[in-house]
């Protein structure tokens, strides 16, 4: 088992004849992913490495019914792009592109509410992210693949090359990965840290979970509250940002510490206090899971006492 | 992108926002010409009192002595040569503080009563919220931990968008009398309309005052819009003062390159930002202080890693360089020849320590060591913060 996807998901990508879809989409292949084709608008009919092209979601729909579209569409038209594949009602879209206005993923993410509330839900991971990998499963998105191992524990995070660093660490030391998880740096997204934490809880394959998160926001805050009441799993935190100033962005466009609202430091302590155990050294990530899972405990038994 | 008050107060007048009428001046000179040309300051329309104002990209500014009220104008160049040229340090300017280049000029108000207004794109509910609060003139975040009933949060839906229940809501709460409702219910439509169709991330009219004439005016006006949109923003270029920015970070933007200076002595150089942001958490870890958070990107091209090395070494702080670099797409034996070459072209002079992993890490770190360069390798995040905190104080 895993979460969200697996060896059968099938994946179209949306703006494969770019630069960075077309690349991705063959390196995707080249895992293990059953991409089955590709949007171009214009481009339909056509063939793209290998790959079937057509003109809109709707038409891949018809062809494939995709249980995936991977969306490299440049930043301007990227909102358009995921409505469109809403409107498709493509079950789970992952967004690559970074720098979309925020302004269009509000309104991205009140179609989101919308169908949610409607009890018809499209799942979206990102934007402003590396994608999902299920090990040995299925790579959507631009994470080095040969990283990760099939493993025990459970990744999500705000980040990408962090998450790698962390990844890194757990295939090491031969744990390995269940599912990972880039929620990505945008201060308005899809999938939150929750909705993630609240999967791998029911896997039965995760024994673990590292949430990595960084300065900004609250939502780290909120699911450490989730876990405090919804998990018996462990979860290890780290935070990225500690030493960041405040009122700068430091790269992410959600990585701004504003308002005094945001620091590293609150919420670490936040973490702390409700039982994530949290590392304040990002080389020992995966020797704290080691240890966590060594000792058999469950979460509510790492709450300070 | 942050804009100067006069430039916001510029884009308000323009969606029919009330603002005071003013005039930007840049030297004393100038201030003194203004006197005899504009009717601000002639005829029998002419305002009891003016308010001098140093133009930063701060708030704070009237208590670090950048506002001043004149009573006569022949008052107002001398009080612009009291502030041109002043660098003001305030609670946002950082303990080196702002150099005032420009000071508006405008007509003063008889103020009846301060109240705050404000929009943002608020990360919980992921949709613009209105804020509104009956203490104008102080610090939102003060009133917020102090006096929570005292603000107003309403979160506009983008499906159902502006309607005019929202001024009269947002009257009400501050206890406007019914007779300059429909002016707030106006000024709330226009400062939604801005906000949406120039992509601002962050209005706040701190105060928006009624007027003893019973009028509502937006005294200050502070703006900070989405760097994501500017692209499709061409009302906006121009507005940008480059004179508010580091000189190092601009150079950087024209490479691509994401640089924040900050005060420390050990830079760094990282490939993505969430892995930048934790390299300088792990310098200072180890005793260090980082002298800046810089993302390379993906490619760290040998082009990409010279240019960032010059960038660094641009902060006459900056007494070592720590890189760390995360291989996944492209390969370190890869990154580790542009590191060499960027290295010898650049000429670096102070210790340098590279931390390479991923991808053919090994091969990577064998073309660092044997490359007859003064470059120390290390196989993981921490231990190459520590050497690099390690060479750095020893190099004292």
């Amino acid at each position: 088992m895993s979460i969200l996807v697996d060896r059968s998901t099938r994946v179209i990508v949306q703006g494969i004849t770019g630069k960075e879809g077309s690349y991705h989409a063959t390196a995707c292949r080249e895992y293990g992913t059953k991409v089955v084709g590709g949007v171009t608008p214009g481009k339909g009919g056509t063939m793209h490495e290998g790959f079937p092209v057509w003109n809109s979601v709707f038409d891949a729909r018809e062809a494939e019914n995709p249980d995936v579209s991977l969306i490299f569409v440049p930043p301007a038209f990227a909102a358009d792009a995921i409505l469109e594949s809403i409107a498709a009602e493509i079950p789970l879209i992952v967004c690559i592109t970074e720098g979309i206005p925020v302004l269009d993923m509000v309104r991205v993410r009140r179609v989101l509410d919308s169908r949610n509330d409607q009890g018809k839900p499209i799942r979206l991971i990102g934007p402003n992210c590396p994608g999902i990998i299920t090990p040995d499963g299925a790579k959507i998105g631009i994470m080095p693949g040969y990283i990760h191992k099939r493993g025990r524990v459970g990744v999500v995070s705000r980040s990408g090359t962090l998450t790698y660093e962390a990844v890194w660490q757990l295939t090491q030391l031969g744990l390995g990965e269940s599912t990972c998880v880039g929620i990505g740096g945008d201060p308005v997204r899809g999938l939150n840290f929750i909705d993630v934490l609240e999967m791998f809880e029911s896997d039965p394959e995760t024994e673990a979970v590292v949430m990595i998160g960084e300065i900004g926001g609250e939502d780290e805050e909120r699911a450490a509250v989730f876990a405090d009441a919804k998990m018996t799993k462990p979860v290890v935190g780290f935070i990225a940002g500690l030493t960041a100033p405040p009122g700068r962005r430091m790269g992410h466009a959600g990585a701004i510490v504003s308002g005094g609202k945001g620091t590293a430091r609150d919420k670490m302590a936040f973490l702390e206090s409700h039982g994530v155990r949290v590392v304040d050294n990002p080389s020992l990530i995966g020797k704290t899971v080691a240890d966590v899972l060594a000792s058999g405990k469950s979460r509510k038994t790492l709450l300070p006492a | 992108m942050n804009i100067h008050e006069y430039q916001a107060k510029e884009l308000f007048k323009e969606f029919g926002i009330p603002v005071p009428n003013g005039v930007l001046v840049e030297s004393v000179d100038e201030a003194r010409k203004i006197l005899s040309d504009s009717p601000l300051f002639q005829g029998d329309t002419k305002p009891a009192v003016w308010a001098v104002k140093a133009q930063i990209h701060a708030g704070g500014r009237g208590k670090a002595g950048g506002v001043k009220l004149a009573r006569k104008s022949e008052e107002i160049p001398d009080l612009v040569s009291q502030i041109l040229g002043k660098t003001l340090v305030t609670h946002q300017t950082g303990p080196e503080g702002k150099k005032v280049l420009k000071v508006w000029i405008e007509e003063g108000s008889n103020i009846a009563r301060e109240f705050y207004l404000g929009v943002v794109v608020d990360r919980t509910t992921r949709r613009m919220t209105l804020i509104a609060s009956t203490e104008g003139g102080m610090e939102i975040e003060e009133v917020a931990q102090n006096h929570p009933e005292k603000i107003f949060h309403l979160a506009l839906d983008p499906l159902e968008g502006y309607s005019p229940y929202i001024g009269r809501r947002i009257s009400q709460f501050l206890g406007l009398p019914f007779s300059v409702q429909s002016q707030m219910v106006n000024i709330v439509r226009d400062l939604l309309d801005f906000f949406q169709k120039r992509d601002a991330n962050m209005v706040e009219i701190n105060p928006l005052v009624l007027t003893k004439e019973d009028r509502l005016v937006a005294l200050d006006a502070k703006v900070g819009f989405d760097d994501n949109a500017i692209g499709r923003q061409p009302a906006l270029r121009g507005l940008r003062d480059l004179s508010e920015e580091n000189e190092l970070e601009i150079e950087a933007s024209k490479y691509n390159l994401n640089y924040v200076k900050l005060d420390g002595n050990i830079a760094c150089m990282v490939n993505g930002a969430g892995l930048a942001m934790a390299t300088m958490d792990v310098i200072a870890l180890a005793g260090g202080s980082p002298a800046n958070f810089l993302d390379v990107g993906g490619g760290a091209s040998k082009e990409t890693v010279e240019q960032a090395f010059r960038i660094i070494l641009g902060d006459p702080h900056v007494k070592g360089i720590f890189v760390n670099i995360f291989g996944g797409i492209v390969r370190c034996e890869r990154i580790a020849g542009g590191i060499i070459a960027a290295a010898q072209d650049v000429k670096i002079t102070i210790p340098l320590v590279v931390r390479l992993q991923g991808t053919n890490a090994k091969e990577g770190r064998e073309m660092l060591r044997s490359s007859g360069l003064a470059i120390q390798v290390a196989e993981e995040l921490y231990e190459g913060a520590e050497k690099i905190v390690l060479a750095v104080k020893g190099d004292k």
